[in-house]
This record gives structure tokens, C-alpha cells and sequence, in this order.
């Protein structure tokens, strides 16, 4: 009798183990997230930062352990700049990883490919892109984390404004991002009063612009020069411009915002002023600014992992993939939907990039006060105040 | 108007011919692998890259600028040698054409190591007088642009030299004209077509070093190298030194303008342009005799 109890306690106590285990197990279950970046190729100086970033914040969550217990595994790929790359990666993340949120997208033109397939799929999907057709009109599935090019060239007319200066002219590249945004100071320069006189290009490719250059100078009503352009080929027209000995005042876009774009200039960039997020102006932030501990905190980290200086662009990735996670921790829930409605309901986020509060409406939640205007100074961002 | 015209165009004028003369080393070198083996080479620009990175590179490790550029040369020049020796000698019973698919796969392994071995980013080089921008007319001329041009100049003369003043040099013009006769006349084919490849990589490593002060350098700044100083060479005439000069020269000086003049938008389009109108009147070009081998 006594050994029927004892094969039915053992038989109860086994079968209660594996369902503690099972449980444990499905809690133990790691959360995916995906990030398609373009680490190699033209658009590196944007991916690899976000690489750099998002494992160095998954690590720093799973060393906290996790969430609710849950670590997270990183899925990554490297599209190389390419977008049919990207969508290709994008069925993949859907399709094999089984992915619950992504976070990526480091350009406008890889994110704009990838874009259909997670509204599809009905995954959140987080992305790094510059332009403002990726939130405009609202897609439910989509957020992100830069400012857009209008608000740069509302920052920088803004500054031009309080100069008293009004007549520019537009010098900008034929990539993505320079021609969106050439579009959409175009598109908001009267609302700043501001007279665009003339116009010139160059390519990502261009090695000397000191054509283009020679053409504004001749423009005797330019008053200041505007630059929509990314990455490192503006560095050359900062050069040519110095080369050329030319005076008139250079707004460049917060698309070079990189101390590499100040060295690659060879002085050529000193007196140019841009638009920045707040993680570039760092220790010279206000210590009473809220975003002053966040960006502190980034930049050490990642100055410490990666061994070199903290980009805007790494910045992007930094409070994409952080909001992700707190909508996750919010929504208590690993669900996509509810992942998706977590961060629509995102208020007040301080993050290095900027102050983010988003709606059903609005999808990016930033406004004018996330950039700071610098003007470069001995190679260095030195915030100036507004029209000074 | 007049005086601000003026200088409008002696600017356009100094900046096409800067990078003309780049185009031309390019050409160059292009000219003389195509005289040795009929290949045209998809690889040149990228010995140009190879040079100027392998110099910054160096650069910053602390040797000084001209050291650095004879060893930045060297590196470009080992990879000629590479690129003959390991890939097109191997595969030179294939036709031409399958050669050239070579050199793009070339470049593209080129690119590749390059990213690798230094990293993705822009560099630029410290110009090699340290002296400030030349103003002339209004226009203003960087002195590293003189650089580019005397060096253009110097190589030019040193090729000439060469081809026709030493045996070797007579060589190889030998040898492009018909390797058959060469050979039964006791030359070293082999040799020759290897001297061809490394002197032919050794200036364009050259050309890109004296351009990265202007230009600034990348891994994969080769590409565009390649297809400038193809459409360059075409110009000029394949196969034909100084139609490659000529063309290198006058395709810097019609993308300056181009941009300057007509629109900064299609500044690399003029290039390509100029390609077709060479193929589709003249395939010849400038200088070139009936092209023989269709690419």
C-alpha cells in the first residue's frame, strides 16, 4: 500500500517538476528582435554605429537580466546599403526568425523597401531613416526615431532668420537624403521668409565642387549657403569652399553630424553651423537639461565598446531599440500588437536624440527643441544661441 | 559680368583640368595593359586606391608623406603583378572578353580586401607643400593641383622615354603590336606583359596618391576611377598614349564645364555621354587606329 503511495508522490512530483520546467523554459524563451542595417557599404558610417549599438544596449539589458526574466537574442543583418537586400532580409526576419519587433532601416531608401513587408506581417518596425515619408502619412506599423529634414531646414532658417539674412542658396546632393530634404526646405522656406535664389548639386560620388561653388559665388545675391547633404561628401564642398576663400555663411545638414566630417574638411568646416541632436553638444549640455544623464551615460558606454566617438546616428539607434524595450516592459507582453500599441503611447521619452511623444497622428513625436544649432569651433560643436 | 565670367571660368577651367590629368594617369595605365594583352583593364582605378590608401594608411602610422607615397606606389605596383600573374596569365588562352570579366572581378576582390584590410571611410592626405591656394584672375588654384599636373607631366615624359628610348620599353610596344614575331624574335612575352601590368599599376598608384589631397580616398573610390578613365582612354583613342593624355585631359575639362555651365546634376553623366558619342561616331577616337576588339 505504502509503495502505491509512494510510486503515486514520485509520479506527482515528476510530472509537477517537468510542467515547473516546461514553465521555466517558456519563461527562459529569449525575445527576437530584428535590425536589418546597412553596416557595410556607402551608408556604413550609419549602420555600423547602430550595430555597435544595439549590442552593446541588447547585452546591457540581458546583463540586468532581461526582461521579466526573458533575455533578448539580437537578429541582424547587414544589407549593405542595398534595399532589394533589405526586403530580402525583411521576409526573413518575418518568415524564419519569427521576429516580434524590428529595429532598423539605417537609410530611408532601404527602410522604404522593407516598409510593406512588416505591414504585412503586422510587426512593429522601428526605424533609423531621415525622411519624413516614412511617418507621413501615418502607417500603423511604422515609427522612427530621427528628426525629419523639414524640421532641420526649419532649424536652420530659423538661425538664417535671426541674422536678418533671407536670400540663399541651395547646394545639394543627389542621394536620398539631400534631395529629400532639398525638397523640403523648398517646400517650407516661404513659411521662414526665406528666398531660395539658386541651386546646385553634386553626387555621393563627387570629388571636387568647386564648380558648383564658383557658380553661387557669382550669384550676387546669395546671402548664406545651404547644404542638404550626408555622410562625408559635403567634407569635400567644406574644403572647396575654403580653398575657393569664400565667406558666406554655410549651413551644412545634421546628416554629416560626425567629428569625422569636421576632420575630413580640413579646416574648411570651421564657422559652418547645423543643426544637432542633443547627444553631440554632450558635456556642454545644460545641467539642468533633462537630456543631459541619458546622453552622458550613452556616450561613456559606447565610447568604452566601440573605441571611438559617439555618432547622431548611433543615437538613433540608441532610442529606437531603448523604446522598443520599454514599450515591451510597458505592454507586459511579447505580442506585436501590443508591442505596437506600447509604443504609440510613448510619452516623454527623454532620449539622446530628443524628447519623444508620440500619437495615432504622430509617429516620430519629436519636436524643434530635440536639435540644438552648433556652429563648428576649433573642431569642435559649440551650441550657440539662437541668431548670435 | 565680363571679370566675374572670366574667373567663372578659369575656375572651371583649373578644377577640370586637375582632375583631367587624373583621368589621364588612368588612361595611362589602361593604354598600356591594352597594348600588351588587349585587355582593358577594369582593375586601373582601383590601383589607384590602392596606392592613396596604402599611403594614408602609412601616413598615420608616422612616416612621412613621400616615403610613404613610394610605398603606397609599391603596394599598387605588387598588386599589377598579382593581378597578371595570378589571374590573367593563368586564364590567357580564354577570349578577351572573358579577360576583362576577370579585371571587374579583380576590382571588385580589390574593394573588398580593401575594406577589410583599412575600413570604409573617407581619407584624405596632408598636401604635399604647405603652401595656401594660388589666386590668378579670381579664380583660385590649389597648389596641390600643380602637384597633380607636374607629376602628370614628369610620368608622361618618363613612358615616352621609355618606350622609345630603351630596349625594354620597345619591348613592349613590340609585343603589342605582335606577340607571335615578338617571340620568335627571342623575346620574353611573359615578361614583358608582367612589366606592362606593374608599370602600369605602379602610375596609377601614383595618380591616385597625388589626387587624395584634392579628391580624398575611399575603399571603393576605384569604380568610378576605372569608368573615367575608360571613357578617357576611348577618347583619346585605345591604345594610344597621348590620345590617353588628350582625353583624360579634355573629359576632366567637358565635366567642369558641364557642371559648372550647364548642370551640377549630370556632372558624371558627361562622361558616359561621351563614351557613346565615341562609339557611335567615331570608335576610334581622337587618336586611335580601327578598334579592333569590341567590349
Amino acid at each position: 500500500m505504502s509503495n502505491i503511495w509512494k510510486s503515486l508522490r514520485l509520479t506527482f512530483s515528476t510530472a509537477a517538476t517537468a510542467l515547473l520546467m516546461a514553465q521555466a523554459s517558456y519563461a527562459q524563451q529569449p525575445i527576437k528582435i530584428g535590425a536589418i542595417l546597412s553596416v557595410t557599404g556607402p551608408a556604413s558610417f550609419l549602420g555600423e554605429p547602430q550595430k555597435r549599438t544595439i549590442e552593446m544596449l541588447a547585452q546591457q539589458v540581458n546583463a540586468e537580466g532581461g526582461i521579466a526574466g526573458r533575455k533578448i537574442e539580437l537578429v541582424v543583418y547587414d544589407d549593405g546599403g542595398d534595399a532589394n537586400a533589405a526586403r530580402t532580409f525583411a521576409s526573413r526576419l518575418i518568415d524564419q526568425d519569427k521576429v516580434i519587433a524590428m529595429v532598423g532601416g539605417s537609410t530611408t531608401g532601404t527602410t522604404m523597401a522593407m516598409l510593406p513587408a512588416f505591414e504585412e506581417a503586422e510587426i512593429p518596425f522601428m526605424s533609423m531613416a531621415g525622411a519624413l515619408q516614412v511617418v507621413q502619412p501615418v502607417k500603423k506599423w511604422v515609427f522612427k526615431t530621427p528628426q525629419t529634414d523639414t524640421m532641420a531646414c526649419g532649424k536652420i532658417f530659423e538661425d538664417i532668420k535671426a541674422r536678418g539674412l533671407s536670400s540663399i542658396a541651395v547646394v545639394f546632393g543627389t542621394d536620398g537624403f539631400g534631395r529629400s530634404m532639398r525638397d523640403q526646405c523648398v517646400a517650407v522656406a516661404p513659411k521662414y521668409g526665406i528666398n531660395i535664389v539658386h541651386e546646385e548639386s553634386f553626387g555621393p560620388k563627387d570629388s571636387d565642387m568647386t564648380p558648383q561653388l564658383t557658380n553661387v559665388r557669382g550669384k550676387k545675391d546669395v546671402q548664406a549657403i545651404v547644404v542638404p547633404g550626408i555622410g562625408q561628401t559635403p567634407a569635400i564642398l567644406a574644403r572647396n569652399y575654403k580653398q575657393l576663400g569664400m565667406t558666406l555663411p554655410l549651413y551644412v545638414s545634421h546628416g554629416v553630424a560626425s567629428k569625422e566630417f569636421i576632420d575630413l574638411s580640413a579646416g574648411g568646416a570651421e564657422g559652418a553651423r547645423l543643426p544637432v541632436p542633443a547627444l553631440l553638444v554632450g558635456s556642454k549640455l545644460a545641467t539642468e537639461d533633462s537630456q543631459r544623464a541619458p546622453v552622458l551615460a550613452y556616450t561613456q558606454a559606447y565610447e568604452k565598446t566601440a573605441n571611438q566617438p559617439v555618432s547622431a546616428f548611433g543615437g538613433f539607434m540608441h532610442d529606437g531599440f531603448q523604446m522598443v524595450v520599454e514599450a515591451i516592459k510597458r505592454s507586459g507582453s511579447t505580442e506585436p500588437a501590443k508591442i505596437r500599441d506600447a509604443l504609440e503611447a510613448t510619452k516623454g521619452f527623454v532620449g539622446v536624440n530628443g524628447i519623444y511623444s508620440m500619437t495615432a497622428k504622430d509617429h516620430m513625436g519629436l519636436d524643434l527643441a530635440g536639435f540644438r544649432m552648433v556652429e563648428i569651433k576649433n573642431g569642435n560643436w559649440s551650441p550657440i544661441a539662437s541668431g548670435k | 559680368m565680363g571679370i566675374g565670367m572670366a574667373a567663372d571660368l578659369l575656375q572651371y577651367a583649373s578644377s577640370g583640368v586637375t582632375i583631367g590629368a587624373v583621368y589621364a594617369l588612368v588612361a595611362l595605365g589602361f593604354t598600356l595593359i591594352y597594348n600588351s594583352t588587349h585587355v582593358a583593364n577594369f582593375a586601373q582605378g582601383d590601383f589607384a586606391m590602392l596606392g592613396a590608401m596604402t599611403t594614408v594608411f602609412v601616413v598615420t602610422g608616422g612616416l612621412p608623406t613621400f616615403p610613404a607615397a613610394i610605398l603606397g606606389t609599391g603596394v599598387a605596383a605588387v598588386a599589377g603583378l598579382a593581378l597578371y600573374r595570378l589571374a590573367i596569365d593563368p586564364a590567357r588562352s580564354s577570349p578577351v572578353l572573358g579577360l576583362i570579366v576577370l579585371t571587374i572581378g579583380a576590382s571588385i576582390f580589390a574593394k573588398g580586401v580593401a575594406q577589410l584590410v583599412f575600413d570604409k571611410r573617407f581619407h584624405s592626405l596632408p598636401s604635399w607643400f604647405d603652401a595656401g591656394p594660388i589666386k590668378l584672375l579670381g579664380a583660385t588654384i590649389q597648389t596641390q593641383s600643380l602637384v597633380v599636373l607636374a607629376g602628370t607631366i614628369v610620368v608622361v615624359g618618363a613612358l615616352a622615354a621609355f618606350t622609345t628610348k630603351t630596349l625594354l620599353g620597345k619591348g613592349i610596344l613590340a609585343v603589342s603590336q605582335n606577340p607571335l614575331a615578338a617571340t620568335l624574335m627571342g623575346m620574353n612575352v611573359r615578361s614583358i606583359v608582367t612589366l606592362a601590368f606593374v608599370v602600369s599599376a605602379a602610375i596609377g598608384g601614383l595618380a591616385g596618391i597625388m589626387a587624395a589631397p584634392i579628391t580624398l580616398t575611399s575603399y571603393d573610390a576605384g569604380t568610378i576611377l576605372s569608368l573615367k578613365g575608360f571613357a578617357a582612354a576611348m577618347l583619346g583613342g585605345m591604345g594610344n598614349p597621348v590620345g590617353a593624355v588628350v582625353g583624360g585631359i579634355v573629359l576632366g575639362i567637358v565635366e567642369a564645364f558641364g557642371g559648372g555651365l550647364i548642370s551640377s546634376a549630370y556632372k558624371d553623366a558627361f562622361a558616359f555621354l561621351v563614351i557613346l558619342i565615341v562609339l557611335a561616331v567615331r570608335p576610334q577616337g581622337f587618336f586611335g587606329s580601327i578598334a579592333r576588339e569590341r567590349v
